[in-house]
Parts: structure tokens; sequence; C-alpha cells
């Protein structure tokens, strides 16, 4: 845990200048990435999705479908990494985790009365512990963006902090759901209050909400991610959701992290994409670059 | 009675320089005679020195902080207030014009001009910003808008061949757009600018914001152009040599050199906020504009 | 987990970072002629001096072609070519059509915006990222911006009438060198004026494709001659007795000899200079909005930027947190190949420039300033200079007082608005300025008490045609760009 007295005051003003975030951003799409720099950042990107199915309609099949997938994205294309986990409701976890196997592939289970969040606290704790005791590895919880908005900031802190606590061994992601925080300083001290509370990964969406993660939103929280690094030691792991489909814009993300966070941070452990079809879109772009053809999406599975 | 008081001894006036707010003599000790056309020793005025303008541009430098930053409306008030001062004092004015060589009728006009003169410029003082400013629609999401400054220290030649309009005349519009400045009265004809100089002094006008100086223009003019705290030179005259020498001077520090010769001074075309403006400098400032969800904020 | 806060011992690695495959822009899309001649009344003409002298290119040291050098001679017969267009048909046209001749300008700048972009980078080093999505857009923009007032001059001057000057004799750097020429051109075109341009012999090549275009834009012979060469060419453009305007961009010293050699004439002139502008961090600053800033500030176009922010001064409370930020994102910065789309820093433009950077850095190490640079690999071939930054610097240092032009920035600490005002204005420079505050009252103060002609406040090195820019005391005067543009190339009647 951070020392109590490194805790700073949640109710000072933050400063994040808007024009200035969207202008670094956009610095980071004017990088021409080719060849084996492509290359690699394609296969490390297919290697840090969490792909995701979080729908009513969920069923036992679909997840298992999905499951197939993330272990065989494409065949035709030998020596493809699997993506990093599998991300389903806690309804779901149980079979995504007997369907991964050992594959080595994580199950992140969402919880805390997701996508709203609007739910009594032990609600929330049982619901976590249910994905938890269910097998997954990692949980998506969500933060009480009402209470936040209220100013409510230990509220939002302690309930995080709950959240770690039921746990255990499961890393947790903090989802923030910038879309519904809209302003930047308002996401940059939504993120200093999750990692002080614990969160191992923050998390920009649910999906549900848009705008999901751009670009700006993820630079600001990468960089809170930094100060809080600088500070404390300790390295906290961003997962932007949503939104993100075209390796290209993938690309574009892996350029920011490499060039605010650094190396250490360009793996699956410290660095995912929420993302659904980002994945084929990926593998799309890979077998043009190996055949030298622009590609049909006929020729890539969807599951 | 009458005979007591011709017999009265009358009190001469001590001419002498203003700077910072004060009057005192030339550092010199050096002093010339101001006579008219027909040879009458009118007074002994300072022959002022080098060093008395070194003082003066120390004062009008300290002076230019303050001055600078009062409200445009203070300026404004402050010049009506000299133009008052000077209506109140018309009688000596015009007694000093005559003295100079100056009819009574063209004394009172001279007179009554330079007061209408600066209460013209008293009106701009809060004016010409509006007039000269721009908010400049850039195409970045950026709010940027330019306005004018003072320029700083003015170093000013008065026009040599009247007494009070020309001193008014540059005066007005250095002061005005919050410059503070060191002014060489006429040398032929310096009664009206000491005089002038306690009206100044009288008027709520901060030591130090108007300097003046008598002396002689051949040698003083160098160090008008010369000193490196002084940001302009205003010359008057269609002297090419001088004009030259000026020039050349002032590109030591890259002043800004502003010639006045081909102006006349008694007529509508002696006054106007150009005038202001010649001694201004355009600010243009940046800053980001938000734009959160909605549409995009633009100027 | 956290062993809270050894912060000097965490460092973040960025060396991957730099390591992007090559992506080299395509040399292909743009024709080089092997030699060029001077532009005079309309036509490339061969210099009376016979004498050409070789351009080439920083990043590599090739030679890419060869320049005409104007002598006297050609100089007048650009002056005369100036002078008749103007008497002949300039100043006739009406202004209506003088402007669709400048927006025609703009268009095909627009048209041939790659072409430009891969010149101005081959000969002058800058990256092609800038040259494509700065200097060239920008450029075409001024045309396009001015282009417009041509028919407009008696809205812009209360109670005045405008007439044009006459001849303008316009001298241009090489940091800028297509975009200067287009400052330069523009509002003169459009107050009805002729122009004889010299840009700066190191960096021709994209005046001369300007001069290709106006000859396309089928512009009057003799309204625009675009001349090459050195100093020798500039001071007689300066001392052509026909001129009736010098606008200089360019150093301090320059401008002083240009004052004085006009003395005795009744040019008007206005003068671009140097700079050496404060950029002010204060403690409720968006650090990380702010460092990026800085970085922009000073590394912008290698620091060859008269405006470039050279000085910084930061909050001490906060002097740490933005050192340390400044040294991070130093690491990110790639240098090398201007050619290359990714290159953050590109050559330095001449090996004359590179001594003095480098001159300057020594000095900043012998008066015992701290300096720092990015572990960068520096190409073997060409001229470049790391990124450079110095702290535990005092205001006396002569890297905090001097112009480097070059990418070399003095940091020094600060306590309180008062003193960093006052250091701020310790300058004979008064170009431009930056402050970096969250308090909006803060922000006006400081506009207000900087005496300099341009104030980024929240944000750096940022220009448009719109935006009148030019400096205070030894900066220069006059203003480009704007409104406030048109006051240099007319003048007032009642």
């Amino acid at each position: 845990m951070i020392a109590t007295k490194m805790i700073p005051d949640f109710s000072a003003p933050v400063h994040v200048d808007q024009v200035g975030i969207e202008e670094r951003a956009s610095r980071f799409t004017k990088r021409s990435i080719k060849n084996e720099t492509k290359l690699n950042g394609l296969m490390l990107a297919l290697n840090m999705i969490d792909l995701t199915t979080l729908e009513g309609k969920d069923t036992n099949g679909k997840v298992k479908q999905l499951c197939y997938k993330a272990q065989h994205l494409h065949d035709a294309y030998p020596g493809l990494p699997t993506v990093a986990a599998i991300c389903v409701y806690p309804s779901m976890v149980k079979t995504a985790k007997a369907a991964l196997g050992n594959s080595g592939i994580k199950v992140a289970s969402v919880a805390t009365a997701f996508p709203s969040g609007q739910a009594p606290r032990d609600v929330k704790i049982r619901d976590t512990k249910y994905a938890v005791q269910n097998g997954a590895d990692e949980v998506d919880m969500v933060i009480s963006r009402g209470k936040f908005l209220e100013g409510e900031y230990n509220f939002v802190f302690d309930e995080i902090a709950a959240i770690k606590e039921a746990c255990g061994d499961a890393r947790l992601k903090v989802i923030l759901e910038t879309g519904e925080l809209v302003t930047y300083d308002k996401v940059r001290k939504a993120s200093d209050i999750a990692m002080y509370a614990g969160a191992d990964f923050i998390k920009t969406s649910t999906g549900k909400i848009s705008p999901a993660a751009t670009m700006p939103v993820t630079l600001v929280m990468l960089e809170a991610i930094r100060d809080f690094y600088y500070k404390t030691g300790k390295k906290i792991a961003m997962k932007p959701a949503g939104g993100i489909s075209k390796s290209k814009l993938a690309l574009h993300y892996l350029v920011m992290l490499n060039e605010t966070l650094g190396e250490g941070w360009m793996n699956n452990e410290w660095f995912r994409f929420g993302a659904s079809s980002l994945a084929n879109d990926i593998l799309m772009q890979l077998m043009k670059q190996k055949t030298g053809v622009y590609q049909s999406a006929n020729y890539f599975s969807i599951d | 009675m009458a005979k007591t008081s011709e017999k009265r001894l009358e009190v001469l006036k001590t001419y002498k320089i203003y700077i910072g707010g004060q009057f005192p003599r030339t550092e010199s000790g050096r002093y010339y005679v101001a006579t008219n056309s027909k040879n009458e020793n009118l007074a002994n005025v300072c022959l002022g020195s080098r060093k008395d303008f070194r003082d003066a541009v120390v004062a009008a430098r300290n002076a230019f902080g303050g001055w600078s930053a009062r409200a445009a409306f203070n300026r404004g008030q402050i010049l009506y207030r000299i133009a008052e001062m000077l209506e109140g004092r018309k009688a000596q004015f015009i007694d000093e014009l005559m003295k100079q060589d100056s009819t009574k009728a063209l004394a009172e006009s001279e007179v009554n001009l330079c007061i209408d003169r600066l209460i013209y410029y008293s009106g701009w003082c809060d004016k010409f910003q509006q007039l000269f400013s721009s908010v400049n629609p850039v195409a970045s999401s950026h709010f940027n808008f330019s306005v004018p400054e003072p320029t700083g220290v003015v170093a000013a030649i008065a026009p040599q061949n009247d007494s009070l309009l020309g001193l008014v005349s540059v005066i007005a519009p250095i002061i005005a757009g919050g410059n503070t400045g060191i002014v060489l009265a006429s040398a032929t004809k310096p009664l009206c600018a000491v005089t002038f100089a306690e009206v100044l002094n009288s008027s709520d006008l901060p030591g130090g914001v108007v300097n003046i100086l008598t002396g002689k223009v051949g040698e003083l003019v160098p160090f008008f152009a010369d000193h490196m705290d002084v940001n302009a030179t205003v010359f008057c005259e269609a002297d090419a040599a001088t004009q030259k020498l000026i020039k050349e001077k002032a590109s030591l520090n890259v002043k800004r050199v502003l010639l006045y010769d081909k102006v006349k001074w008694s007529t509508a075309t002696g006054q106007s906020p150009y005038f202001i403006m010649d001694l201004q400098e355009i600010k243009t400032t940046w800053h980001p504009i938000e734009n959160i969800g909605g549409a995009k904020a633009g100027y | 987990m956290a062993k809270a806060t050894k912060n000097n011992t965490l460092k973040l690695k960025f060396d991957s970072a730099r390591n992007l495959a090559p992506a080299p822009e395509s040399k292909s899309a743009a024709k080089i002629d092997p030699q060029y001649d001077l532009f005079i009344n309309g036509k490339f003409e061969k210099p009376l001096s016979k004498k050409y002298f070789a351009t080439i290119n920083p990043a590599t040291e090739e030679k890419l072609s060869m320049i005409a050098e104007a002598n006297t001679a050609d100089v007048n017969k650009a002056v005369v070519a100036a002078r008749t267009a103007y008497e002949k048909t300039w100043k006739k046209m009406p202004p209506a059509e003088r402007a669709k001749y400048i927006y025609r300008i703009a268009r095909m700048i627009q048209e041939r915006a790659r072409e430009f972009a891969i010149i101005e980078t081959l000969d002058g080093g800058k990256p092609i990222r800038e040259s494509r999505d700065f200097d060239v857009p920008t450029a075409a923009n001024h045309f396009f911006y001015y282009a417009g007032w041509a028919d407009k001059l008696e809205y812009a001057f209360p109670n005045r009438r405008t007439e044009p000057l006459g001849v303008a004799g316009q001298i241009i750097p090489w940091n800028f060198p297509l975009l200067m020429a287009a400052w330069k051109i523009a509002p003169a075109l459009a107050c009805g004026n002729t122009v004889v341009l010299k840009p700066a012999e190191n960096t021709s090549l994209t005046a001369l494709k300007l001069a290709e275009i106006i000859q396309e834009a089928d512009l009057p012979p003799g309204v625009v001659n675009i001349i090459t060469g050195a100093g020798a060419t500039g001071a007689a453009i300066v001392n052509h007795a026909d001129v009736n305007k010098i606008a200089f961009t360019g150093s301090t010293e320059v401008g002083k000899i240009i004052q004085r050699a006009i003395a005795g004439t009744n040019k008007k002139a206005t003068l671009e200079l140097g700079g050496k502008a404060a950029n002010i961090i204060f403690d409720d600053a968006p650090i990380d909005k702010a460092v990026e800033g800085v970085i922009n500030g000073i590394f912008f176009n290698q620091g060859h930027v008269c405006c470039a922010g050279s000085r910084l001064y930061v909050q001490e409370s906060v002097f740490k947190e933005v050192v340390r930020k400044l040294k991070d994102r130093l690491e990110t910065m790639i240098l090398g190949e201007p050619m290359d789309k990714n290159t953050d820093i590109g050559a330095i433009n001449s090996k004359a420039q590179l001594d003095i950077i480098n001159k300057y850095i020594k000095i900043g190490q012998q008066e015992g300033a701290e300096m720092y640079q990015p572990s960068c690999a520096i190409p073997k071939k060409g001229f470049y200079c790391r990124p450079t930054i110095f702290t535990n610097v005092a205001q006396s240092n002569r890297i905090a007082q001097e112009e480097i032009f070059g990418p070399v920035l003095a940091i020094q600490s600060f306590r309180t608005d008062d003193e960093v005002i006052e250091k701020a204005n310790n300058s004979p420079y008064g170009l431009s300025a930056g402050v970096w505050t969250d308090k909006g009252s803060k922000i006006f103060n400081l506009t207000t008490k900087l005496r300099a002609g341009v104030i980024w406040a929240n944000t750096f090195n940022k220009f448009d045609p719109t935006s009148p820019f030019g400096g205070y005391k030894e900066s220069g005067f006059g203003r480009e760009g704007g409104l406030h543009g048109l006051s240099a190339y007319i003048n007032l009647t009642t």
C-alpha cells in the first residue's frame, strides 16, 4: 500500500491543458511506422488485446467461440502471438476459464455493477468476489462517476480500495469512464485517485459510452501513471478501451506509450487494448505485409 | 500708492530646467541669455548639458513603469488637468510669447490652440487603443489579440521655431500613449517651455514623466540619439545632416526615429492619433481556447 | 511494492522509441536544376557577374545546385525592372486585379506543396515534417491572407488614404526561406509595391522555385524580382538609390548596419532581428504541457528561430520536476536525416552556424553551467547538434544573454513573480516571451509587463498570417502579419 502520508489531497485543483494535450497527442500520429517497426508493432498490438464480449445476449456458446478465436487468431499465418486476455461478464468467467485451459490467456471479468456502477458497495464486492472465485485473473471495475462528480472523492477512493481487497490476487483494472467525466482535469484526478487507492491498471472506458478511448485522454492517463511512478516507484498498467478498431491507430497508441512511459511498458503486462474488432484489422495488415496484396475481410474469421 | 508701486522692484523669474519633477539648475552651471528680435535680454536660461540629459533619462525611465501602467482614463484626466492649468495661466504665456516677438492676437491664438490640443489628446488617451487594436482570427484554437503599448522613453527635440505650440504638440502624444520623455525646448524661444514645466508640475503629472531641458540643439542632439536607454528619438527640423546623424546614432540600439519636419503644427494636420501610434509597439498575445464536446470556439 | 520514493534512481527508458525503421520522403517529387539564374523582369537571366556559387544539403554536405551571384550591376538591373513595373503596371492596376494575382500565387504554392517541402528540407536541413506541416502551408496561407487586403486598404487606416511606397528591397534569412519570402512579398504586393527580394545564400532554392511560380502565374514582369547572392548583394540592395523601402529579417548586428547605411536617405525600413526569449513556468502551470511548449520553443527548426524560447525560467518549487521531464522528453526526440518523416531535429543549416553553436556550448561549460544532452547518435556526415540543455545557469552567463540560434536552452530558477519579470526583461532584445500558469489574472499581468512583441501564454511558437509579429527594443521595429503588417508597405496621406 501507499503510505498514507503520500496520498495527495484530491480536492486540490489539477492542471491539464486541453489544447496542449490534443496537440501533443496528434504529434504521435505524425510518426511514420514502416517495415520491421510496423511488423513488430502489429505483433505487439495483437498480443496486447483484451478480446471482449460484453453484451446482454452473451451466451456460453458465444464465449467459447471467442475463446477459440483468441487461441487461433489466423492459423494461415504461423507464429502469431495470442491475445492477452478475454474480457467477459462475471457469469461467463467459468466458461471462458475452461475454454482457455492452459493457453496462458488471461480471463478478465468486468464487475461492480458494470457498466453503470450504480449499486451498493456490498453488491459490488460480492460481484467482484464471484468473478474471482470463478477464476478471473483480472477484474475490471467501474468507478462511481456520480459520486466523483459530486466531489465525493473519498467515497470513490474507499470503494476502489475495498474492491482491490476483494480481488485478492487478481489484478484490478479501474475503469474511469472518461466519456462521462468529460474534461481532462477530471480524468487526471480520477486517475490519481484510482492509482493511490490500489489500482493495478487504469482503464478509460466501458465501451458503452461515447466517446470511449481517445488518444488525448489516454495520454492524460499515461502522464498520470508516469508522475505516479516517479512519486512512488510503482508501475501502473494502462488500458484504453473502445473505439480502437484500426491497426494504424493502435500503432499510434504504441508510439504514444513508448514516448511517454518508455519500453518498460511495451508489453501486455503493462498495456492492453480493450477491443474486439482490432484483432482482425491487425491480421489483415500482417497478411498484407506478408503477401504484398491488400486483404478482404472475407478471409478472416469473425467470432 | 501708485508711486510706491512704481518704486517696487520687480521679482525676476529664474528659468530652470525640469527633471524628475524638480527644477534644478543645469549641473554644468552654464547659462545663455535668451533674447528677442529687438535684442532685448529676456532671461538667463540654463545651457543644459550631456549630464542633465543623462539625469533626465534616468528620471524618465524610473517614471515609465508607473505612467505606462496608469489606467488610460487616468492619463486622459491628467492631460485634461494640464489643459485646465494652462487655461488658468494663459495670461502669463501670452505675455511670454509677446516678449518673444509674437503679437497679442497670435499669442492668444497659439495658447488657445495649445489648450485645445491638450484636450484633443486627453480624449485620445483611452480611445486610440480601441482603434488600433485587433482580435486576430487565427486558424488554430487560440485567442489572439494585438494591442498598442508605449515604446518606452522618448527623447524629443521640440520644433525650434515656436515657443509653446511645437512643445505641446510633441509632448502630448508622447504621454497620451503612456511613454515618458525628455524634451529639448526651442533654443531661441525657451521661456514658455520652462513655464509650461511649471504647469505640468501642478497638474498631477507624476515627476519624471516629462522632463524639459533648455540648451543648444547642436550640442545635445547626439546624446538624444545615442543614449542606450532611450527607445525613440523625435526630431522636427528639416536639417538633413542632423537627421542623418540621429538615424546613424539611433542604430546603436535600434531606436525608433520619427522625423516631423513636414508637419504644420498650427493646422489640423498637426494633431492626430497617428502621432500617438508612432510611439507605440504592437504587442500580440496568444492563448489556447478549450474546446470540449461542443463546437469549435472561434474568433 | 513502493519502497517509497528513491526518486532520483527511478528512470524511464526510451531507447527503443528512437529506433524506428527509416521512413524517408521520396526526393523524386522535386526537381532541382543543376544551375539557377537570377529572376529579373519575369525572366531567368544569367548574372552579369558571371559568377555562381554552390548550395549544399547540410544533412549530407552534397552539392544540390549552383546559384547565380548578383553583383551591383545585377542588383541595378533588378531595381530598374521593379521601378518600371511599379510605374507602368502595378501602381496603376486596379487593386482587385492585384489581389487575384496574389491569390493565384497562393494556390500554386498549395498545388506544388510537396515539391516545396522536399526542396526546403534538402536545402536547409529542417525536418520534412516541419517543411510539410508548417513552412509550406503557412507560406501559402500568407499569400492568401494578404491577397484579400489589396482592395480593402482604405478600411485599415481610419481617416487616411494609403499609397504604396514604390520599390521594396527585401532581404531574408536562412531559417524559414520560403515562409520569410512569403512574409515579405505578399504584403508588399498587396499594398501596391514592387519587389526585389534576396534569399540567404545558403537557402536560395525555394525562393527560386517561387520565382518559377510567379512566372507561371503571369505576374507582370518586374513586379517581383528574385536575385541571389551573399552579404555584398544584400548591401547593394540596401544602398541602391532607387529603392524606397528596406525590409530585413536577420541578425541584430546586420540590422544595425542597415539602419546606419540608410540614415542619410528617405528609405523606410522594417527590421525583424534577433531575440533571446524568456519562457516562464510558474508552479501552477500544466507542467506536462509546459514541458512540451519548452521543447517546441527551443528545438523547433533546430532552434534556428529568432523568437525561440532560449531562456527558461522555472519557479523553484517545480524546478526539479520540470528538468526531469525535459530530460525524459529529450530522450524521445529523434535526431537525424531531415528527409525522414520521423525526424524531430534535423541538420544545422551550415557549418558556420554549427561552429557558432558549438562555441556557445563550450562557453556554457566553461562558465560552470551543467550540460545535459540525450544519448542519441549523430550521423557521420552533415552538420548536427544534439539538443542541449544547461542548468545551474545565472543571468550573467553568456549563454543566458546572447542569441545562439541553435538547439541550446539555458534554464534558471526563480522564486517570485517580480523577480522573474525583471529577469525576463533584462535583455536588449524584446521579440517574444512565454508564460505558463493556470491563473488567468497572472497571465494578463505578465503579458502586460513583459517587454516583447509576441507573448505566448500557455503555448509557444505559434504563427498565423493574421497575427502580427515583430519586436521591441533591439529585436527590431515594424510588424509582419495581420492588419498591422500593412503599415510597413504604405504611406498614409490625408
